[in-house]
């Protein structure tokens, strides 16, 4: 079965969809998409390092982006403004890993599977460092549900009852690092926020609880991969986009079925 | 008498910036209502974080009693509107708490029919009782209240006193209470505490709910929930660094 390029692309996607719809309801929470951001363009960087190197993309990527969340969250607390310091940083690591990219020498970098995704191109060694890395962020979401959830409703509240929330955001910054550095092969550097961020979104209007949101994150996440997956075979597109464009066309959905949804509401 | 906080000589400077706080000692006993007034900026938030664990002093000492259960009532909950969050959802948290016990600790906090409601669309009256009802779901040692009776009318605020007097005598717990008012306070306060920085004064509340006087100034609706402070400053402040002194009031 694993032989087909399809199913390993499929379960590829939906891997990656599973582990990145909860997360990027914590993502959406606490307003860390543009730190998202910053940390997929960091990956760049770390591909180009990990190809000049000689070891495994995954490792390189993933290595990256938690110094580059690290670093974030380490100036943050110097006082820089965030939006500037995510701006500097999220296009910085963009432009050198483009740089480093294009001096390799000797090697070829096909630069546009790292920014927009080979999703058709997933290996069986791929399909199990994607589904390992989906695995740990589900279980680390799980196992610390409850505190990472005390800690973004209130810091001081999460504290007061023993949660140090300083230690919850260091868990969902090494969270995100592995669902940017298994996303890449997936959607890609660019795209890969958009995944995080939009079936989360989209799952909000529909949802009364934060364990609500999250499934449903999951399950929209999951059937956009799937879907764009489809599309793509049938109109020859290019798939991690069309994954995203499947994802945005429920957000749309949601967003025009939310004023239908509170009128209901109300009336209730 | 068991102690559960004793601070000395404690210096904070949150985010590394300038002390909010500068040499306080500070202590609170099981069964103590100890209620925090001062001026805006003046630190009571500050002490108030650093008790619960949210700031660490950068002088001084602090001692918690071991296994010490602090409630905590923040002054207000900023929640993302992008976080859905119904009030029973909210109890349980970080402690998942049984669909019984939830009831049971609204009704007690007179918020018996907002479970099922968004946190978001309550009023800001209805979303103190539940974050009371929170605080208290775990038999707390200390209970912590920034400012909980800011934005209510005098008749709430003295119903808010009332129950708080009846939490601390159902659970024996202490109670410290940072009031946004400077001259009025809980009449039930064991103490009260004028904080600028440091502890500029300490006493009791004046028992002078049946005067006329007092009457005039709050109604009779408070049934003796409200009580008066009286600031007696032994030192002035350099008025060039300091928030305005805080006028005595003697005409009680």
């Amino acid at each position: 079965m694993l032989d087909d390029f399809l199913v390993r692309a499929a379960l590829a996607g939906l891997g990656v969809a599973l582990a990145a719809g909860p997360l990027g309801c914590f993502v959406v929470w606490r307003r860390m998409a543009y730190f998202g951001d910053a940390t997929a363009h960091a990956s760049l960087l770390g591909v180009a390092l990990a190809l000049s190197f000689s070891v495994s993309v995954f490792a390189g990527a993933l290595a990256v982006a938690l110094v580059m969340a690290l670093s974030v969250t380490l100036l943050q607390s110097r006082g820089y403004a965030m939006d500037t310091l995510l701006g500097v940083l999220a296009h910085a690591a963009l432009a050198i890993g483009l740089v480093v990219a294009a001096s390799l020498q000797g090697l070829r970098l096909d630069l546009m599977a790292f920014l927009f995704g080979d999703i058709l191109s997933v290996g069986r060694v791929d399909l199990a460092v994607i589904w390992a890395g989906a695995a740990a962020v589900l279980g680390l979401l799980i196992w610390r549900w409850d505190r990472l959830l005390t800690a973004t409703v209130d810091p001081d509240l999460a504290c007061s009852a023993g949660i140090d929330p300083r230690r919850e955001q260091l868990v969902l910054t090494l969270a995100l690092a592995i669902v940017v550095a298994v996303a890449i092969k997936v959607v890609g550097a660019l795209l890969i926020t958009a995944l995080l961020i939009i079936p989360a979104a989209a799952a909000r209007p529909f949802v009364r609880t934060p364990e609500a949101m999250a499934v449903l994150a999951a399950l929209l996440g999951a059937v956009s991969a799937l879907g764009g997956l489809r599309a793509s075979y049938l109109w020859d597109t290019p798939t991690g986009p069309t994954i995203v464009t499947v994802a945005a066309g429920f957000f749309a959905a949601s967003a025009l079925a939310r004023p239908v949804l509170d009128a209901a509401r109300r009336g209730a | 008498m068991t102690r559960l906080v004793e601070a000395h000589a404690l210096t904070v400077r949150p985010g590394g910036g300038a002390a909010a706080l500068t040499g306080v000692d500070f202590h609170i006993d099981r069964g103590e209502i100890v209620t925090l007034v001062g001026p805006n900026g003046s630190g009571k938030t500050t002490l108030l974080r650093t008790i619960l664990g949210a700031l660490t002093p950068d002088a001084g000492t602090l001692w918690r009693a071991p296994g010490l259960a602090i409630g905590y009532v923040p002054q207000a909950l900023h929640l993302d509107p992008t976080l859905p969050m119904t009030a029973a959802r909210f109890l349980g948290l970080p402690q998942r708490v049984s669909r019984d016990r939830a009831r049971a600790a609204l009704t007690r906090a007179g918020a018996g029919d907002l479970g099922r409601r968004p946190i978001t669309a309550l009023s800001g009256g209805q979303r103190q009782r539940v974050l009371l009802a929170r605080a208290l779901l775990h038999t707390p040692d200390l209970l912590l209240l920034d400012e909980p009776t800011q934005g209510l009318d005098q008749p709430a605020e003295a119903a808010f006193y009332r129950r708080i007097e009846t939490v601390r005598a159902e659970l024996g717990c202490a109670i410290l209470m940072v009031s946004h008012e400077l001259h009025v306070v809980m009449a039930a306060s064991d103490r009260v505490i004028c904080l600028n920085r440091h502890v500029c004064c300490e006493g009791l509340p004046e028992a002078v709910a049946s005067a006329p006087e007092y009457q005039a100034l709050f109604g009779t609706g408070t049934q003796g929930a409200l009580a008066l402070y009286r600031h007696r400053h032994d030192h002035s402040h350099d008025p060039e660094s300091a928030p305005a002194p805080v006028p005595d009031r003697e005409a009680v």
